[in-house]
């Protein structure tokens, strides 16, 4: 680095004095050293002098007329500020007491009169070090502050897309509670949440080792892969293999994600749980009985997609049971006395919840009161989803983004997945996908969704399985009904599920034709109670599975073709309906 | 010295053992402890019986030593945990990475 100002320079000196002689020979000795001398024959005219001339070091008499050598100190220090101007005594004196005084006011040195020029020549020297000393650090910690200062500047704007990638989701829901400390400009927690087009919710909280700019730059994929995945109805094991993949690939060895995916069905009254190195979470029954959910994986980033465990638990939850999941920071909450929360901590609040209290309320109030004015050590986030009835479910917002890019209108596809693919691939986020190329249909990729899934679905377990469905009635059944499914998902040979989807433009919007064919042998369609009948759920709903009765409610029509596995569905939508949904988007 | 290391009786063991609190301050002397060793070391264990906490970046400063020691064929295990620092890698189930003893 260049040194601003160089050892060796020429000094502005400013000597103060009284007396003529002793001023003059100072001025000259100094003068003789190569030094630039101002002189002034009393404190007024050394104040106003070091005001003109602002000069390096001062040399300054202790007693002169009009103004003493402490007041001038003293102002002449007061006005130098933050620049370090040495201020060396000239005195006579020798008692302590009027030594001690002319430091306090401000006096870094003394010289005796006499002068001895080889120790005047060794103070200026020695105090001229110590100025450049404190120049230079001064200097430095105006850049650090600069850099420090930009740094900050960078970082908000980064934060900004940052937010923007990893926005929140539909974690304002109704359902929903949670919290979130970020501990610097970028959290290492993340917490994202949102609607699957087949109804129900994903939720990701994760945790990165580290935080800053490091984890922020980790959670960013996370966010798209998240939110990607999610509303093209991926679910959540798919989702986190490819988190996995994708951290594993672009993080450092010792760098990964502790987290955790949420897959709520608010219809099948269940949760599906992945928990990577996460604090066991809680599911608390309505009637306060708690459920441990501990961790069974590995982080996310640390092992490679073949060794990869995306398997989710599945667990029954009813309306009103909640599910509490918690960063380490909620563990590791400390006191002042050093003592940390603990998942004693946790269980200790759980176990005193006062009646009508929530229990994430409970938790935060007790960590809140046991760290009392410290601050957070890490990232805390804590977080609680309550099982709802799938109708008071309905205000999630719709974050899915539009392409820039006009989607096609007409055009006809046929997809065909065949042999073992049927038992180890779902098309539906990839027919999902290319139905919502069609701008029109975007705000109804939940209908659209379940269209497919239903047609799907019937064709894979009725059609190629052969399971019947009367099985899931009991409960007995149910378990025998999945059991051979998984099972005969192993003998698929020779079987086929072929879709064929023709999207047209009409007058007034478009229209969605989805032929679903399976080589199964097909069904008796036309004694079918749901299908023969116009009567809604009722006695009909108890045969036949509620899969028929949604596909006939969301679409203008469904025939069946041939033998019964060859079902053709239409689905009108128009403009006027896009049109108002929009204009209340653009209101929100 | 908060990290320490010396050599198994059988002289192709290297034992490295960490006082007081494993994290991210002792990333480098971790690092050294194991990467300027000697040739010919084949097994790692790693003595956290004088360790009285481990934090999330310990636990990636063991995927590390894993990883030198060779990924999936490294063998390395970690001894005398305390009960919070045993409870720290079983919540990130690192059994499954770790012999743990």
């Amino acid at each position: 680095m260049e040194e601003p100002v160089a050892e060796n320079r020429l000094l502005r000196i400013l000597i103060a004095d009284d007396s003529d002689s002793d001023r003059l020979i100072l001025k000259t000795m100094l003068k003789r050293l190569g030094h630039e001398v101002f002189d002034a024959a009393n404190g007024l005219e050394a104040v106003a002098l070091f005001r003109d001339t602002a000069p390096d070091i001062v040399l300054l008499d202790a007693l002169m007329p009009r103004m003493d050598g402490m007041e001038a100190a003293r102002q002449i220090k007061t006005r130098a500020g933050q620049r370090m101007v040495p201020l060396i005594f000239l005195t006579s004196l020798s008692e302590a007491d009027a030594l001690a005084r002319c430091l306090e006011a401000g006096g870094d040195d003394f010289l005796s009169k006499p002068y001895n020029r080889v120790i005047i020549e060794a103070k200026i020297n020695a105090f001229n070090r110590m100025r450049l000393m404190h120049q230079a650090l001064s200097d430095q910690r105006d850049m650090i502050g600069a850099r420090n200062q930009q740094l900050l500047e960078e970082q908000e704007v980064a934060k900004r897309v940052f937010d923007n990638v990893a926005h929140p989701g539909c974690l304002d829901a109704a359902n929903i509670r949670y919290h979130a400390s970020p501990l610097s400009v970028f959290n290492g927690d993340v917490l994202f949440a949102s609607p699957r087009p087949a109804g129900g919710m994903l939720v990701f909280i994760g945790d990165f080792t580290g935080h800053g700019l490091p984890a922020a730059i980790g959670a960013m994929p996370v966010a798209e892969i998240f939110y990607g995945m999610a509303s093209k109805g991926f679910d959540g094991a798919d989702i986190l293999r490819e988190i996995n993949q994708k951290l594993k690939r672009i993080l450092p060895t010792g760098m990964f994600c502790c987290g955790a995916m949420i897959e709520a069905d608010f219809k099948l009254n269940q949760l599906q749980i992945w928990s990577g190195g996460l604090p066991d979470g809680w599911l608390i029954r309505s009637n306060g009985e708690r459920l441990v959910l501990p961790s069974r994986h590995l982080p996310l980033g640390i092992l490679p997609p073949d060794q990869f465990d995306a398997g989710m638990d599945t667990i029954g939850a009813m309306p009103g049971n909640r599910l509490l999941m918690m960063t380490d920071g909620v563990l590791e909450s400390g006191n002042a006395a050093g003592e940390v929360f603990g998942e004693a901590g946790v269980i200790h609040a759980l176990d005193s919840v006062h009646p009508g209290q929530h229990q994430f309320d409970a938790v935060i109030d007790a960590v809140h009161r046991f760290t009392g004015s410290q601050k957070d050590g890490d990232d805390v986030t804590l977080l609680s989803l309550e099982m709802v009835d799938e109708a008071g479910f309905s205000a999630v917002p719709d974050r899915a983004m539009p392409s820039a890019l006009a989607g096609p209108t007409e055009w006809r596809c046929v997809y065909e997945i065949r042999e073992q693919t049927l038992g180890d691939f779902s098309p539906l986020p990839l027919l999902l996908h290319i139905c919502m190329e069609v701008p029109g249909l975007r705000r109804k990729s939940g209908e659209i969704y379940t269209l497919l899934a239903e047609l799907y679905n019937n064709a894979l377990e009725h059609g190629v399985l052969e399971l019947p469905s009367e099985w899931k009635h009991t409960s007995d059944g149910f378990d025998r009904y999945y059991e051979e499914r998984r099972r005969r998902l192993g003998r698929t040979e020779g079987h086929f599920i072929r879709f064929s989807l023709h999207h047209s433009m009409k007058p007034s919007g478009g229209r969605l034709r989805v032929t679903c064919e399976d080589s199964g042998p097909g069904f008796d369609f036309r004694n079918h109670p749901v299908l023969v009948s116009d009567k809604e759920p009722g006695a009909a709903a108890r045969y036949a599975g509620r899969g028929l009765l949604l596909l006939k409610r969301l679409s203008e029509s469904v025939t069946f073709h041939r033998q019964g596995n060859h079902v053709e569905i239409i689905y009108d939508w128009d403009f006027s309906g896009i049109a108002s949904e929009q204009g209340a988007t653009v209101q929100s | 010295m908060p990290i320490q290391t010396r050599r198994g009786e059988d002289s192709q063991t290297l034992i490295i053992s960490i006082e007081g609190r494993f994290d991210f301050s002792t990333h480098q002397a971790f690092r050294d402890a194991y990467e300027h060793g000697d040739q010919g070391i084949r097994y790692y264990i790693v003595d956290l019986s004088e360790t009285t906490y481990l934090d999330s970046s310990a636990l990636g400063m063991l995927l590390l030593l894993r990883d030198y020691a060779g990924g999936d064929s490294a063998r390395i295990s970690i001894e005398n945990c305390n009960n919070d620092v045993r409870r720290i890698l079983s919540i990130s189930n690192f059994e499954q990475l770790f012999a743990i003893r």
